[in-house]
């Protein structure tokens, strides 16, 4: 029986996204500081054939579920899959990406294993033999270290953490664990993703500049004139051309829910800060936004911060962000955008 | 082989197949949602004997937390779309910060207040406080669980863990769940639709056969209701009620041992550029992009 079991999800081609692979990394690294083994749960449609690819991974063991089922992401069958893993395993520890998929069928899959479940942990060390989680509370702005002594524990790990575990493909040793899922389980159908047409899709994970608009875009320019025409070229020309993920705060995309005229492209997807994502890019540049606490959380797993703004003592300048541009972002962006051709 | 006991959904299966058409008698929306500090405040961690807790908790500014205040607005908006439909809150706090909390909230949509007496800290443990909730839930005279939908936020701004509608649902018996949703549409028969977040910007369409169901939202497309003194004086009928017979529950930390807690200094050395040429700071700015 493994120490630990690492829950994985293939995506909708068969196989094992980048957050799988970073998962992957963690437990390798989780399995080294505790001096045990690990087993590898797969669930989806191809999931041996994912497990074949990452044979070399180490783990001592994999389960598959690969159910018509479990073909697509939904949490009545998926929470039954991820529990008959956890069972068949018998791991006391349980790690898991926070994927969309698993963060909504873990919970269940705790649940009904009678586990404790601690979810968006950004660090896991052994200190004495006793394993420490490290997450954040209160929207990333209190960091807590915690540990556990009740078991199973399952632990949902946070993308970008650790690189992604590259290694040998191979033949796994795996076990096919059968899940009887049932009418009641699949009164939910999936119909489908629903994906933004590719020239307006405006959040992208993987890109190296995070670009945040805020809500300056839409007010009177020097001229007495709104330029929301213009702001719409302006950031989308940007988007395109530094391939950049765009992000808005809160105040710019509620103009939009209160239905003020704004930029269309823009939705609450977008929003970063305290009630909207924190995401992980190398690069991030704001522009015409108030760096004030609650916008700032989105920015806490940015490396490195610029942003361009009017004014000098807007939060942005009080040590948040390593430049500040003091300028017109109209006019600026619009020469970024002729430099980047 | 693996060989699985019978989970809550068997157990369910012929109260859900009898809820045929129950949408047509309306539909039991139960919002699950409780106070967090203003998002204003600065926070600082305190140590007590037993648990992290926030310095000066009991006086910081509360607000409803935003996730669980979109999902309040959805279901009035989706109980206004069925008619029959009732709306409640089932809140866990202090019942003083509850009570001021009701005084703006209460003004926005009408719903009856379901209040536990108890901790709305973020470093409470999502299982204690899910087992908390879904007995409120169990408890609400009349609940007939073949029309209900249990919405909440799909986070909160204070534990922000993600899981505890999940466990609401489980505890419910409920397993057909939806989380990170933006957009449910009813459909005369009962059954809907839901948008789910997933990666990427991009959204998982689904549809359902029908309650009972587990939403847990993301900010969904409304904005937030404007008050309305005349929503306010219908629903303090039954908010000072709910209060006065809020019954006291001890929401611990479980088996959570907290190691640290902290602020961590992130403060950055910012350079400040100004009275420079817009052509001369888009160079920088390119520059820095493509290094």
């Amino acid at each position: 029986m493994a120490d630990i079991l690492l829950v994985l999800h293939t995506g909708c081609d068969g196989s094992l996204s980048k957050g799988a692979l970073e998962s992957i990394a963690t437990t390798v690294d989780l399995s080294a500081k505790l001096g045990g083994s690990f087993a590898v749960g797969v669930i989806g449609a191809g999931a041996g054939a994912a497990a074949d690819t990452i044979a070399g991974c180490g783990a001592e063991k994999f389960y598959v579920v690969e159910d018509e089922a479990v073909a697509t992401p939904r949490y009545s069958s998926d929470a039954k899959a991820a529990t008959a893993l956890i069972q068949k395993a018998g791991a006391q520890i349980v790690l898991a990406s926070g994927s969309s998929r698993l963060t909504r069928c873990m919970p269940g899959a705790a649940y009904r294993t009678g586990a404790q479940i601690d979810t968006h942990i950004v660090a896991l060390a052994v200190e004495a033999g006793v394993l420490k989680a490290q997450r954040w509370y209160y929207r990333q702005r209190i960091l807590t270290t915690l540990s556990r002594a009740a078991r199973p524990w399952v632990l949902l790990v946070e993308g970008g953490i650790q690189p992604a575990w590259q290694g040998a493909a191979g033949v796994a040793e795996k076990e096919s664990v059968a899940v009887e899922f049932t009418a009641v389980e699949q009164r939910t159908v999936i119909k489908g993703v629903e994906s933004p047409a590719a020239d307006a899709q405006t959040i992208r994970p993987d890109a190296a500049l995070l670009f945040v608009a805020g809500a300056g875009w839409t007010k009177k320019q020097a001229d007495g004139e709104y330029h929301i025409s213009d702001a719409s070229t302006l950031i989308q020309g940007f988007l395109n051309k530094a391939g950049a993920s765009l992000g808005s705060s809160k105040s710019l995309v509620d103009l939009q829910s209160d239905g003020q005229a704004t930029l269309s492209f823009m939705s609450h997807m977008n929003q970063v800060g305290q009630t909207g994502t924190t995401p992980r890019h190398a690069k991030g540049l704001s522009t015409c936004c108030h760096g004030e606490e609650p916008h700032a959380v989105g920015w806490r797993f940015i490396n490195e911060r610029r942003a361009i703004n009017m004014d000098a003592n807007c939060g942005w300048a009080q040590g948040k962000a390593d430049v500040v541009y003091i300028a017109n972002a109209f006019e600026v962006i619009a020469k970024v955008n002729e430099l980047l051709g | 082989m693996c060989s699985l006991a019978l989970g809550p959904a068997d157990c369910t299966q012929m109260k859900i197949n009898q809820m045929e058409n129950k949408t047509m008698e309306g539909l039991q929306i139960v919002v699950c949602g409780t106070l967090v500090p203003d998002p204003l405040q600065t926070l600082e961690p305190v140590t007590t004997p037993t648990v992290p807790g926030l310095k000066n908790e009991t006086m910081l500014p509360s607000v409803l937390d935003p996730w669980a205040a979109h999902s309040l607005y959805e279901a009035a908006n989706l109980a206004k779309k069925v008619p029959g439909s009732k709306v409640y809150l089932v809140s866990l706090g202090p019942k003083a910060k509850l009570q001021q909390l009701m005084m703006t909230v209460a003004q926005k949509v009408p719903f009856e207040l379901v209040a536990i007496d108890g901790s709305a800290s973020g470093f409470t443990d999502a299982m204690e406080v899910a087992k908390t909730l879904a007995a409120a839930i169990e408890a609400i005279p009349g609940l007939d669980k073949a029309r209900l939908l249990v919405f909440g936020g799909c986070a909160s701004a204070s534990r922000d863990a993600g899981v505890t509608m999940q466990l609401i649902g489980e505890q419910l018996g409920i397993t057909d769940q939806f989380v990170g949703v933006d957009e449910i549409r009813m459909s005369d028969d009962g059954s809907f639709s839901v948008l789910e977040r997933i990666e990427g910007g991009q959204y998982l369409a689904s549809t359902c056969a029908g309650a009972p169901a587990v939403l847990a939202w993301a900010t969904g497309s409304l904005p937030e209701p404007p008050n309305n003194p005349q929503v306010g004086m219908a629903n303090m009928r039954f908010v000072i009620p709910a209060l006065q017979k809020a019954r006291p529950v001890a929401v611990g930390v479980g088996s959570i041992n907290f190691e640290k807690s902290e602020v961590p200094a992130q403060k950055r050395a910012t350079r400040i550029v100004k009275d420079v040429s817009a052509d001369v700071i888009a160079a920088e700015i390119v520059e820095w992009i493509k290094g």
